[in-house]
């Protein structure tokens, strides 16, 4: 073992894993973030907790992940390049781990055009696969990205994110493996809707073995209504939603849209899981935390793993 | 080149509005090819800057000199017996110019006409886009001859993000996916190996990071 994360020990058991999120408020709320863990508790295995997503401002992810651990649930730290230079990465990754939080998502984040302070300067110091190295240095060679060396380093369990759906199609396995070599212990996809482009992918991940080196967790988010399925499919950079898709989400009653949504999103999972190299789950259930237990548990993916 | 553009005539305008002498100074070199700051662009603005102040029912001497190249001492020097007549320059060049001028001239206030834009290359007339950022270690050779520190959106090294779509960025649909050029282009000489490559953590020393940028040639400095 890598780490002392609840992740790492389930994914290395074989058992598929679960994981979730949650976006923090955009004040100073500690409920607002402990009422969404707790809807995940027993549900999933580690809780992500975004960083400024969409890049808008709200609660640090660090301060949030440590609202949860306080409560005895297991966060994910996500950290976006966008905002930060590596020394200050460097420094909160230290702070989280110091409180015990040891899953780490690096991300590079979506571009501040996209949120409430379009002006803002854009760090990328780093990019995410130079973010990879320098967290796996920090852990395996208990350096700094300077060269200094850490007297107590961070461990953390490493992941990426992973877009098999974003153009060129042909070289996001091979971007995979840039991701697996700079460090990457696991990948959270982008939101599948597109299965057999995901399946196709996927192939290429096995056939080159980085299934072996990464574990791959299946991204899904339960759509609510045919008006999300056509926002995502045209408004969110580097998402696929299938025209079939959008045609179910059409086809059923207004006031029957999120149910047909989450039996949607079961029967994803159901198909994914039979998928070589496929890992476990991801459930990004965008403010809709409530839903997740129904998913998991008709995904019959309950109960979670004790390690 | 330098790019560049012209700010805005109200503004222009307000910032000489106390002068009553101007010298109004081009410069012959990247501001002439960019359509910004060369001889033409100086009697254009010497115009409407004219006609504004005689609206206003102000009369302003309007001095108009282009000199070769405004960042250079050498040219610069060439101001010196326009610069007496004047209580104001105002500098059609790059902010190079701009300072070399305020450097050279110390006693006479030195405005800017122009926007400082970018490095960059014409793609068609009358469009400019941005090329290089000047990063001080190039890694051309290795991306195809396409810059990722420039051309990308979040200067990602080691591309392509899961925003780009359609060969586009995910800021906009008028941008290229800097990645996706590189990718064709390495395919296209056959060196998609390059791409496996990580490329290491930016040492940002080089562009900037430790401070003003100088360059000494011991063999050229005197």
């Amino acid at each position: 073992m890598k780490t002392d994360s609840v992740l790492e020990k389930i994914l290395t058991s074989g058992q598929l894993a679960v994981t979730s999120e949650v976006g923090p408020p955009r004040g100073t709320d500690p409920e607002a973030v402990k009422k969404k863990g707790e809807l995940l508790r027993g549900v999933v295995d580690v809780v992500n907790v975004t960083d400024n997503q969409t890049a808008m401002v709200r609660m640090s992810s660090m301060a949030a992940c440590a609202h949860l651990k306080q409560l005895g649930l297991h966060p994910m730290l996500q950290m976006v390049t966008r905002d930060r230079n590596r020394l200050a990465m460097q420094a909160d990754i230290l702070g989280a781990y110091s409180h015990g939080i040891d899953n780490m998502l690096c991300l590079s984040g979506d571009h501040p055009k996209f949120g409430d302070h379009p002006m803002a300067a854009n760090v990328h110091d780093l990019d995410s696969v130079q973010f990879l190295r320098m967290v796996k240095d920090m852990r395996d060679e208990g350096k700094f990205q300077g060269g200094d060396e850490i007297t107590d380093p961070p461990k953390m369990f490493i992941g990426a994110a992973a877009n098999p759906f974003a153009d060129p199609f042909e070289l996001r396995v091979a971007r995979l493996a840039k991701k697996s070599a700079a460090g990457a212990d696991f990948v959270q996809t982008q939101c599948i809707y597109n299965i057999p482009k995901f399946k196709e992918w996927m192939k290429g991940v096995c056939a080159r073995g980085l299934h072996k080196e990464i574990y791959v967790l299946a991204g899904i988010t339960p759509m609510k209504s045919v008006g999300m399925a056509r926002y995502m499919k045209n408004k969110v950079p580097g998402m696929d939603v299938p025209a079939d898709i959008i045609k179910r989400m059409a086809g059923v009653e207004k006031k029957k849209a999120a149910a047909e949504g989450i039996t949607m999103a079961v029967e994803m999972i159901q198909e994914l899981k039979e998928v070589e190299g496929v890992a476990g789950f991801h459930i990004m259930a965008i403010e809709w935390e409530r839903k997740v237990p129904e998913i998991v548990e008709r995904a019959g993916l309950l109960p979670r793993p004790s390690v | 080149m330098i790019t560049a553009e012209r700010k805005p005539l109200e503004e222009i305008v307000e910032s000489v509005a106390s002068f009553d002498r101007i010298l109004l100074v081009g410069c012959n070199e990247c501001v002439t090819v960019c359509a910004a700051g060369g001889r033409k662009e100086v009697g254009l603005l010497a115009s409407a800057l004219n006609m504004t102040f005689l609206k206003g029912g102000k009369s302003v001497q309007i001095t108009e000199h282009t000199l070769e190249r405004q960042c250079d001492p050498e040219y610069v020097e060439e101001l010196s017996q326009l610069v007496g007549g004047a209580d104001a320059i105002l500098s059609m060049a790059c902010g190079a110019g701009v300072q070399e001028l305020a450097r050279r001239y110390k006693d006479k206030p030195v405005l800017p006409a122009l926007n400082t834009m970018f490095m960059g290359a014409s793609e068609r007339a009358g469009v400019w886009s941005e090329r290089c950022a000047g990063c001080g270690n190039c890694v051309l050779g290795i991306t195809g001859g396409i810059c990722p520190i420039a051309r990308c959106s979040k200067r990602i090294m080691n591309g392509p993000c899961g925003g780009s779509t359609n060969g586009k960025c995910e800021i906009s649909d008028d941008v290229d996916c800097a990645w996706h050029l590189i990718w064709e282009r390495l395919k296209a000489l056959g060196q998609t190996d390059l791409y496996e490559v990580n490329m290491d953590a930016k040492d940002w020393r080089p562009a900037g990071g430790a401070g003003p940028r100088t360059i000494v040639r011991e063999d050229l400095a005197e």
